[in-house]
């Protein structure tokens, strides 16, 4: 149960977060580093709750975009970036790379207890 | 708490943090920042439009006179009905910000010398470039000029500016362009300066060549002498049929410009070293375009058609806007610049209009000789003159500014001089005098067209152009069609600023600007057809000196003139067919030449294959001709077997003789004295040596094109329209147009038709045109590269001008944009 909270509160917050858009793009490690903070859990599953928090949260709001989108921005920065031009492994990037960010900030949070 | 893992996890994290939010170098480029870019809410992701978007909107701004409706139809072309001149372009403004908002700011960065902003130090070479050219200077000077004399055209730029920075001030940080997340950096507030340094980057590309092209020449001219010179770079074309049709008389001469006494000894035969200098971007030598108007006796409704297109540098978003504006005074539809207010090239509901580059010497060097290097003093006229300073800061991202001290002479700034030079220049002081610093009247021919009724109004307005020399084509409802080349031209003695001139005194100095009423103009000739495509537009007994014969590109004019001379009963799917068409009238004269200097017997037999490809090719360099590259490869290779001795030794830029050259010599001669290689000395080499081993080299290449499948023209030429960062996947590559040098549809590498435009003046105007490019500059919108396909194949869409009644419920209208006064 506070696994799945833990990935619910990461996603919700991130995306709060997001809504500012004159906040700096990392804001949503402050809130994944409380929500870990206030449901202590062992390292690893707070690192895995963060992570999978914010990874569904991109991989889901950039694929609704991308395929309004038809695919044809994504197509473009993966070559751009490059990514053999594979607009899935753009989002599978986005995603990666903000589950990363959270987790880790998750994972610090859960340090700050004794186990 | 657990010491040891928590700092180590806080390190990692912020660490993670800080790598993702900063740009990192890789290879010579840097990434965006990754977190920030690839964040969904605010990173690129949000510049991904859905191909559904709903382009309806109410807009609140203030500053508006009263509501304007803005029609969107299915193309993204915007329809402008206001009841006041200055909210259409307010309205003008925002809608270009809107849609192509990074590309303005990022052409006039260019056109100030401001890009070391956005890229470093690494550009820094471009904004000095542009900076001591004097870009800023000119914009200032027709700016300050302009808010002086011509309010109506002071407050249609201030409109538009408002326009521009109501769209800015409404962005929120994710809605920003995409460009501007990839290079990491923020739009600015948009002024009325940037639309004045947009004209200075127009300027530069259509007359700027000379900046680089006139050291070249002054090199060329010191290694080979005046005599060899002259025969290499020749102002003769006996193949030339100017704009103006020869046998035309032209009226006797107000300024008689008298040559220099020592011409012979400081200008042509002195062979004192000069400089060789890379200019970071030379305006193609390509930038040209057609434009004509055929009267109603040739035209199968009786009506004149006109049509145009200007060829230039072909880029992502395109340079051009479609759109149409209707206010009380005019209703007006074309093509815009994201950057100014008005149409540039377009017609209203009397008459329509096009432009081609006139091509004219605009732009001299003069040597000048400084007391010291602080630069304060020169000699001039027998005296010591003081110059003055002025000092161009150039901020620089990461780094601490650069400061240009330019000396200001009675010529204009030093470009190059002591501490500006490479190489080559060995501190000499070359002072630059061209139209484009001058002030002028601006934009106000345009905005003048935009409005005119019938002839004497097109004449009126394009008399205020001054700067660049164009050919002002023109075509009325009434029936009249007319030609002229207009500007402010330097009345110009025999060679006069084809080299740098000495700059110690006036004798050298422009000697006055020919009065307006001189300028080349025809009206309703009696062959029923008006045309330019970049010739000279008068043959020698014009009275005035035209400039380097090597501005001037003769064979598309040669064809159009042909093709119009043969025409009746035209319409405007014949014109739309011209414009497309890939017929090679230098190839027509060159083919024969190459083919009586090749020997059959002494050819082996891959040779005689592709010599027999060159015979039965019909002509036309179409996508899938093979004849057009063997013709291509054989021609440039016999060119450079035949010059590439006498210029080998060059230590300078010397520049390239150009294809009439060799050509109009051969038809002449048997004898060429460059035929011999000068490098063996017992023998003398023919011109059909020369063509053979031209042809043996041509060979070479084209076998190993053949094995790549590369041997069709279209494949070989690879047209591309590139994004301004020449990013490949902003880009549109290997695109299926056939075209090329010398041919109507002039469309070679990256480069051809910006914008294809053919105007049949009948009651309701029939129009039609087609860019390489889309409405939407955003490369996340389906409408980025719409037109890209029609314009490769020749499809051109009709175009929708429409009353304002009529928009409202056309069905090919898709969205309504209001905006009303906050």
């Amino acid at each position: 149960m506070k696994f799945l909270t833990s990935i619910i509160l990461t996603a919700l917050l991130a995306y709060g977060f997001g809504l500012f858009t004159t906040l700096p793009w990392w804001s949503f490690a402050i809130s994944s580093f409380v929500v870990a903070l206030s449901l202590h859990q062992t390292p690893f599953k707070s690192f895995l709750t963060g992570f999978l928090g914010v990874f569904l949260l991109w991989v889901i709001l950039a694929t609704i975009i991308d395929i309004n989108n038809e695919h044809i921005l994504a197509t473009k920065v993966a070559q751009i970036l490059p990514l053999g031009g594979s607009y899935l492994g753009v989002i599978g990037l986005t995603g990666i790379l903000g589950g990363l960010v959270s987790g880790l900030a998750s994972l610090t949070a859960s340090f700050t207890r004794k186990p | 708490m657990r010491i040891i893992p928590l700092i180590i996890s806080t390190l990692v994290t912020t660490g993670l943090i800080v790598i993702l939010n900063k740009q990192l170098p890789v290879g010579g480029n840097k990434t965006p920042r990754l977190g920030y870019f690839l964040s969904p809410q605010i990173g690129f992701w949000q510049n991904a439009e859905s191909v559904n978007t709903n382009y309806n909107n109410n807009i609140k701004l203030t500053g508006l006179e009263s509501k304007v409706d803005v029609y969107i139809d299915d193309r993204l072309v915007p329809h402008i009905y206001a009841d006041h001149e200055n909210d259409a372009y307010y309205v003008q403004g925002y809608l270009h910000a809107k849609f192509r908002l990074w590309q303005m700011e990022f052409q006039t960065h260019l056109a100030g010398g401001r890009v070391s902003e956005i890229f470093g130090k690494e550009r820094l070479y471009v904004d000095r470039f542009f900076r001591r050219l004097g870009m800023v200077y000119g914009a200032e000077n027709t700016q300050e000029y302009v808010e002086k004399n011509n309010p109506e055209m002071k407050t249609s730029i201030e409109a538009y500016a408002k326009g521009v920075n109501a769209y800015i001030s409404s962005l929120k940080p994710e809605q920003i362009p995409f460009e501007y997340k990839l290079l990491d950096y923020q739009p600015e507030a948009w002024t009325a300066r940037k639309t004045y340094l947009f004209q200075m980057f127009m300027s530069y590309d259509l007359s700027g060549r000379g900046a680089a092209t006139d050291l070249q020449m002054t090199n060329a001219k010191n290694y080979f002498g005046y005599k060899d010179f002259n025969q290499l770079f020749t102002n003769i074309k006996d193949s030339l049929d100017p704009i103006i049709p020869k046998g035309t008389v032209f009226v006797k001469p107000s300024i008689n410009p008298t040559t220099p006494k020592d011409i012979d000894s400081v200008y042509l035969n002195n062979i004192g070293g000069t400089s060789s200098v890379t200019a970071p971007f030379i305006p193609n030598k390509n930038n040209g375009s057609n434009n004509w108007a055929v009267a109603g006796t040739k035209t199968k409704s009786g009506r004149p058609i006109l049509s145009n297109d200007p060829h230039l540098g072909l880029n992502m978003p395109s340079l051009w806007y479609e759109l149409q504006i209707t206010t009380p005074t005019h209703s007006t539809y074309g093509a815009s610049f994201p950057g100014s207010p008005a149409i540039i090239i377009g017609f209203n509901d009397s008459i329509a209009w096009g432009v081609t580059n006139a091509g004219r010497d605009v732009l001299d060097y003069y040597d000048m000789k400084f007391k010291d290097s602080t630069k304060q003093e020169y000699w001039f006229n027998g005296d010591w003159k003081k110059s003055t300073t002025r000092k161009e800061i150039i901020k620089i991202k990461d780094s601490a500014d650069q400061v240009e001290d330019i000396a200001m002479t009675v010529f204009g700034p030093v470009m190059y001089d002591n501490v500006y030079k490479n190489n080559n220049t060995a501190g000499k002081y070359l002072a630059l005098r061209w139209t484009a610093h001058e002030a002028s009247k601006g934009l106000l021919p345009f905005y003048l067209l935009n409005r005119a009724h019938n002839y004497d109004e097109y004449l009126a307005a394009i008399s205020n152009w001054y700067n660049t020399g164009q050919n002002f084509v023109f075509a009325s409802k009434t029936g009249d069609i007319a030609i002229k080349q207009q500007a402010a031209f330097v009345a110009r003695w025999n060679r006069q600023g084809d080299f740098v001139m000495p700059g110690t005194d006036s004798s050298y100095a422009w000697q006055g600007m020919i009065p307006i009423e001189e300028n080349p103009i025809i009206k309703n000739p009696v062959r029923g057809f008006v045309s330019s495509a970049n010739q000279e537009s008068t043959d020698v007994s014009y009275p005035y000196y035209l400039g380097a014969g090597s501005n001037f590109p003769i064979y598309r004019g040669i064809i159009i003139n042909r093709k119009l001379t043969a025409m009746n009963g035209i319409t405007p799917e014949d014109m739309q067919l011209l414009q497309m068409n890939n017929y090679n009238v230098f190839a027509e004269m060159a083919r024969p030449v190459l083919l009586k200097y090749l020997n059959a017997t002494s050819l082996n037999e891959e040779e005689k294959k592709y010599v027999g490809i060159l015979s039965d090719w019909n002509l036309n360099s179409d996508y899938n001709e093979i004849g057009a590259t063997v013709f291509n490869a054989i021609w440039d290779s016999t060119e450079s077997a035949m010059y590439k001795d006498e210029f080998a030794a060059a230590k300078l830029a010397i520049g390239w003789p150009d294809d009439p050259t060799m050509l109009e010599a051969l038809l002449k001669d048997s004898l060429y004295a460059f035929a011999d290689n000068i490098n063996t000395i017992n023998n003398q080499e023919t011109i059909n040596d020369v063509v053979l081993e031209g042809l043996k080299k041509a060979v070479t290449k084209l076998a190993a094109l053949e094995k790549d499948k590369k041997l069709a023209w279209g494949k070989y030429k690879d047209t591309r329209v590139l994004h301004w960062l020449k990013i490949p996947a902003l880009s549109r590559l290997h695109l299926p147009i056939g075209g090329g040098r010398h041919i109507i549809n002039a469309t070679t590498e990256e480069h051809g038709p910006s914008w294809r435009m053919i105007v049949h003046l009948t009651d309701e105007v029939e129009a039609y045109c087609v860019y390489p490019g889309g409405q939407n500059g955003n490369p996340g919108s389906k409408f980025y590269d719409t037109f890209i396909d029609s314009w490769a194949n020749g499809k051109y869409y009709r175009i929708l001008f429409l009353k304002r009644d009529l928009a409202a419920k056309h069905k090919q209208v898709k969205w309504l944009m209001t905006f009303t006064q906050a």
